[in-house]
């Protein structure tokens, strides 16, 4: 299969390597090996290369581009767009990877595109490139965000340096999503598609435990992705629980009890493990030290360690209790409703009288919505049982809570005339918040009415 | 000043020493002050007051953390073993906000001491963008590492890290890339090395002293920029030992809110809770209150006001202290007398040094009056009279208050031992809830107490024995004679317990039939039923005859009656408590619960209040016609409903302006509307609206809405 891999210009050894560390990609890289043409040859200006996280692509670039030792060391340039926080930052990763720190320093304070071009044509006339210079550009999808002449001036940066270089961009996103509405010069679009379970089984087999066999190392992968590749197809994320579960898999073997042959007893053993880590190692909710640790402990034991989300406990003080309810209250019920529920003689009002026909639909599904700080402290005062006189502290209250991401602001932070919020906590937070303070919060809620 | 000088040009002229010198401490607090003469030492004794408690509470707080710092400690020790993920210490401090500054502080320098040089912290509010919180993260890491250089390694790095200052403002090198080369070679010079990095990585690991980041308030940063910088992050792992320690105050879920999946599998998550802030405040309280150690008390009121604002508003142990501190400064200012607050051997000295005016003072004092009303007819007239004679009787008086100090708090201690693990907790969970019941009256008239006591009297044997026990232990510590002697008797009591073990084996038929029903009490915690078995039990003990168990029961509590009688009676009936207990309530409430809207329409309503113009005095609360115009609008406006007429309102206003002119009422030009009142009016009127009572509306041309409810 490695046969796929041939390309003149390049040393037959070299390929030979290259291709043995990219399994199952055979055939993109061998696309992308075609793009490039031989190192000597001008390549194509841009080439877009996208595909789910964890599908290879920057390995494949890696592999074949440079990066590591056994690639093919080509001249190339790697940035992450996600690290340069301005323009300037990739500018200069750029000059520094080819011509040296000289390079970079000619740079002006804030660079302008043009600043780039001019100092690249100026250091490529000293220094021309004998092969394909290569720049590669992961997690393309932010370059969007930058100035508007970035992204179409290096996909045909060839042009503008007159000089052999290619751009490749990674992204997860489709090119769809990013072609401007001016136009621009259209990169060759190269699609990795995502591996499908055999390949992935072929790809995590290859890093087995060294005092283990083969076999048994792929006979734990294949229970593993038994349980895993229904919700999880991520390359990395798999390998790591791999690796995080294997000595609890190995187990049994090491204490005598099974064979490697028998498979059934070994999933047995692994498989109830294996369900528990989905539920907590895998959405992080212990970490995986945690977990490393939990695997030495007995079962009694591990019960003691909860993970993150169990922890949803809020203690709030007294006053900022009822701002929170009051929020909620102001949040989920109409405005019209109001005078029903807190004023003393409302008279009989039912439910039916007050529905609107788009009211017909719970607020709850709908989400908060914003209200008014009058509102607030009008349902505030009525709430609390105690007469609060209006203190500077409880007008600080409100501010915290929205630092604390409990309530949040909707109007902007400059309007300080009539100020909007939202209250963003959830109905069993405000419930177990309701009843420390022994109120009935559900008699309030027009929902529930 | 003028100068000699015909030419025209600028003159400097340096101010002159004597408006130079800058007003010390002693005289900010001198000025104003009640009493002036002997301010000096009140000042003086305030501070040293002031230092002490300092002192403690910072002690105690470090005491507090340190579990949780020892704990987060030895994870940033042990963490730099996983290598795709970035350590990361989820720190949950509680909602208290204020309070995590010197958690922050203390953690950081702890970590500078025993673990690693490169400490950054960062805060929400400085990194608005990844931009910045990149340059913070840098300039605090580089910064912090180079004024502690040595020279040698200047002469390498100098030119780089001076020129980092001025390009991280260029912001070209700002990238962990930068950061990475500098740890490199700060690495290498302090191990000696260089080269032999990567060889053995389990001794690595020991030299390179990890990064660590601390992240103070976790949910207030823009989760974009924090997704961002932990991908940055994640990039350079391999080549720079980072670690994170966020400080979260509601729950750890918010990592889980604001980090997408992708980027939390990142990170290597461990959960550290803190003490929460009621505990933190019971020490405090228990620690600086509830001793007779610091001479300065407040009194129930003051203690109320601090500790509703801690309950009912922040959750702030450092607001509480801060509390403690106005008030500590507020008694030393207003009270000439606070000049006895101190240690009892020199309140002594300064009892003989009182002039003339502080014996008056003495004299003036209710706590006096009532103690020289008490006294017979000779004693009462020297009292008034002979100042030396008085100073004699106070010096007896102030130690009286010291023992009287000495006892209550061990007092208080056992009876909240009692009374704390009683169902429904007739006095209260907490000892400060006991403590204000006690500042407040005689705690025995209570009611609360009453059933307490009743209640206590139903324990069980072993229950009891074990609470009487640690009664016992409290008082051990203490070393006033006579809560010696009730240690003794508690002693003798508690023998007498343990003895009845051996009378029980003797005759047990009896035994049996009596703690059936109390046996049945344990399970109980309903308090009808309690009182149900109370009446049952206040029955069948006038019908049978006591058990000897009951009996010494009755006696132990008794002498533990006995001895909240005599040693828990308020302060307040305690002769010369002014000196040393601040009562002001109300300045406390005013300075640390301000309340601006009530003073600003006080300052409305009724100008003279702050303005002190006899002109403007009014008897029946309404405004004078001489106010200041905006009283005169805001007067006006409150007679009006929702939406204002602004014509009406202007009309109005003419008429009392004009009224104010001592312009003829009959006259043609009475009300008349000319610019200057026009203009008048409209200033007043926006002002009102900058104050937040009117503000204009759409739904009907020419008028205003109120935005206050309520009217004269």
């Amino acid at each position: 299969m490695t046969a796929l891999l041939q390309h003149p210009g390049y040393e037959e050894e070299r390929l030979q390597r290259v291709a043995e560390q990219l399994p199952c990609r055979e055939v993109q890289a061998g696309l992308l090996l075609s793009l490039m043409g031989q190192p000597q040859q001008y390549s194509y200006p841009s080439i877009f290369i996208y595909g789910h996280r964890a599908s290879g692509k920057s390995h494949v670039i890696y592999q074949t581009v440079g990066h590591y030792s056994s690639s093919l060391q080509l001249p190339h340039a790697t940035v992450s767009c996600v690290e340069c926080v301005s323009v300037a930052l990739l500018f200069e990763q750029v000059l520094l990877s080819f011509f040296g720190c000289d390079a970079a320093s000619l740079l002006p304070r804030s660079p302008s595109l043009s600043d780039f071009v001019r100092i690249y044509k100026q250091q490529c006339s000293q220094s021309p490139a004998k092969q394909t210079r290569y720049i590669v550009m992961e997690k393309a999808e932010l370059l969007r965000d930058t100035d508007a002449n970035l992204l179409p001036a290096l996909l045909r940066l060839q042009e503008l340096v007159e000089d052999n270089i290619t751009v490749i961009l990674l992204s997860e996103i489709a090119w769809d999503k990013f072609r401007p509405n001016t136009g621009c010069f259209e990169p060759l679009l190269l699609h990795f598609p995502d591996y499908s379970k055999g390949e992935l089984q072929q790809i995590l087999s290859q890093d087995r435990h060294p005092s283990y066999s083969a076999e048994l190392y792929s006979s734990y992968i294949n229970i593993l992705l038994g349980v895993f590749y229904s919700v999880c197809r991520d390359l990395r994320e798999l390998r790591h629980l791999a690796a995080l579960n294997f000595s609890k898999f190995c187990e049994p073997l090491a204490e005598g009890k099974v064979k490697e042959t028998d498979t059934h007893k070994l999933w047995r053993n692994i498989e109830p493990h294996l369900k528990k880590a989905m539920q907590t190692v895998y959405l992080r909710e212990v970490s995986s030290l945690q977990w490393e640790q939990m695997q030495q402990m007995e079962e009694k034991e591990t019960g003691a360690l909860r993970g993150l989300s169990a922890h949803t406990h809020v203690e709030l003080p007294y006053y900022s209790k009822f701002l929170l309810i009051a929020a909620y209250l102001a949040s989920y019920n109409p405005a019209r409703t109001d005078k029903r529920f807190f004023l003393k003689h409302h008279g009989k009002i039912r439910k039916t009288n007050f529905l609107k026909k788009n009211e017909k639909t719970s607020n709850h599904l709908l989400g908060p919505k914003p209200f008014p700080l009058d509102r607030l402290l009008a349902i505030f005062y009525s709430v609390v049982d105690s007469r609060v006189a209006p203190t500077a502290s409880i007008f600080s209250q409100i501010s915290s809570l929205v630092t604390l991401q409990l309530l949040t602001q909707v109007s902007h932070d400059d309007q300080l005339d009539a100020p909007k919020y939202k209250c963003a906590v959830s109905m069993d937070f405000i419930c177990a918040i309701s009843r420390t303070v022994n109120f009935d919060i559900v008699k309030y809620l027009y929902d529930f009415l | 000043m003028s100068t000699s000088s015909v030419s025209k040009g600028c003159f400097v002229f340096k101010p002159s020493a004597k408006k130079k010198k800058t007003l010390s401490l002693v005289d900010y607090f001198t000025d104003g002050c009640e009493g002036a003469e002997n301010s000096e030492v009140r000042f003086k004794l305030c501070q040293d007051l002031w230092d002490k408690i300092k002192a403690d509470t910072e002690v105690l707080q470090d005491e507090l953390n340190r579990k949780i710092l020892d704990s987060l400690l030895d994870f940033t020790r042990k963490c730099s073993s996983t290598p795709s993920e970035i350590p990361t210490a989820a720190l949950v401090l509680g909602v208290n906000v204020p309070d995590h500054d010197m958690t922050f502080q203390s953690l950081s320098e702890l970590l500078q001491q025993s673990v690693t040089p490169h400490v950054a912290s960062v805060q929400a509010k400085e990194c608005g963008a990844l931009k910045h919180l990149m340059k913070r993260v840098l300039e605090r890491l580089m910064d912090t590492v180079v004024t502690v250089d040595d020279e040698e390694e200047e002469g390498e790095e100098a030119e780089q890290t001076e020129q980092t200052s001025a390009q991280l403002h260029k912001s070209v090198h700002c990238s962990l890339g930068t950061l990475c080369d500098w740890y490199n070679t700060k690495t290498k010079v302090s191990t000696g090395t260089p080269g032999k990095k990567r060889s053995s990585p389990a001794k690595d690991e020991q030299q390179q002293p990890p990064v660590v980041i601390i992240f103070k308030d976790l949910e207030a940063f823009n989760p974009r920029v924090l997704q961002d910088f932990i991908l940055i992050c994640s990039r350079y792992i391999e080549r720079l030992p980072l670690m994170f320690i966020f400080g979260i105050a509601t729950a750890p879920s918010t990592i889980q809110h604001m980090l997408p999946h992708s980027v939390s599998s990142l990170l290597c998550i461990e959960l550290f809770q803190s003490l929460s802030c009621t505990q933190h405040l019971a020490t405090v309280i228990d620690k600086l209150i509830l001793t007779p150690k610091f001479p300065f008390k407040l009194n129930g009121k003051a203690m109320q006001v601090l500790i509703s604002i801690f309950l009912y508003h922040d959750f702030s142990v450092r607001n509480f202290i801060k509390g403690i501190q106005l008030a500590l400064l507020e008694h030393f200012h207003s009270q000439p007398l606070s000049v006895l607050c101190c240690r009892k051997k020199e309140a002594l000295l300064h009892m003989t040094q009182l002039s003339h005016r502080d014996v008056e003072r003495i004299r003036q004092l209710l706590s006096f009056k009532r103690y020289v009303e008490k006294q017979e007819q000779q004693e009462q007239v020297n009292l008034l009279k002979d100042d030396n004679h008085l100073k004699e009787v106070c010096q007896r008086l102030i130690k009286d208050l010291n023992k009287y100090h000495k006892n209550y708090y061990p007092v208080l201690r056992c009876l909240h031992t009692l009374t704390s693990s009683l169902p429904r907790y007739p006095l209260g969970k907490q000892i400060r809830e006991l403590h204000l019941i006690c500042l407040e009256k005689n705690v025995w008239e209570n009611e609360d107490y009453q059933t307490a006591m009743k209640l206590l009297r139903m324990l069980a044997k072993d229950e009891l024995i074990t609470l009487l026990q640690r009664c016992a232990e409290t008082l051990q510590s203490v070393k006033s004679k006579k809560m010696k002697n009730a240690l003794v008797q508690l002693e003798e009591l508690l023998t007498k317990f343990k003895q009845l073990d051996t009378a029980v084996e003797t005759a047990p038929t009896v035994e049996e039939s009596f703690t059936s029903p109390v046996k049945n009490l344990q399970k109980k915690t309903d308090l009808f039923q309690l009182q149900k078995t109370l009446l049952e039990m206040n029955e069948t003990r006038r019908s049978k005859k006591l058990s000897p168990f009951e009996v010494l029961r009755n006696e132990a509590l008794d002498f533990i009656d006995g001895l909240v009688r005599s040693y828990l009676s308020p302060p307040e009936s305690q002769t010369l408590n002014e000196v040393c207990y601040y009562s002001s309530s109300a300045t406390v409430r005013r300075h640390l619960n301000a309340t601006p809207r009530t003073s600003i329409q006080a300052a409305l309503s009724s100008p003279y209040y702050y303005l002190q113009n006899d002109n403007l005095k009014t008897e029946d609360g309404s405004v004078s016609n001489a106010a200041p115009d905006i009283c005169i609008a805001y007067k006006l406006h409150l007679e009006c409903g929702r939406l204002i007429n602004l014509y009406d309102w202007l009309e109005a206003y003419a008429t009392v302006v004009s009224a104010a002119e001592g312009n003829d009422p009959d006259s043609d030009n009475f009300g008349k509307v000319d610019e200057v009142k026009h203009a008048r009016f409209i200033q007043a009127v926006s002002e009102l609206e900058f104050l937040g009572f009117i503000k204009s509306t759409k739904q009907k041309t020419d008028h205003v809405a109120r935005l206050t409810w309520g009217g004269c």
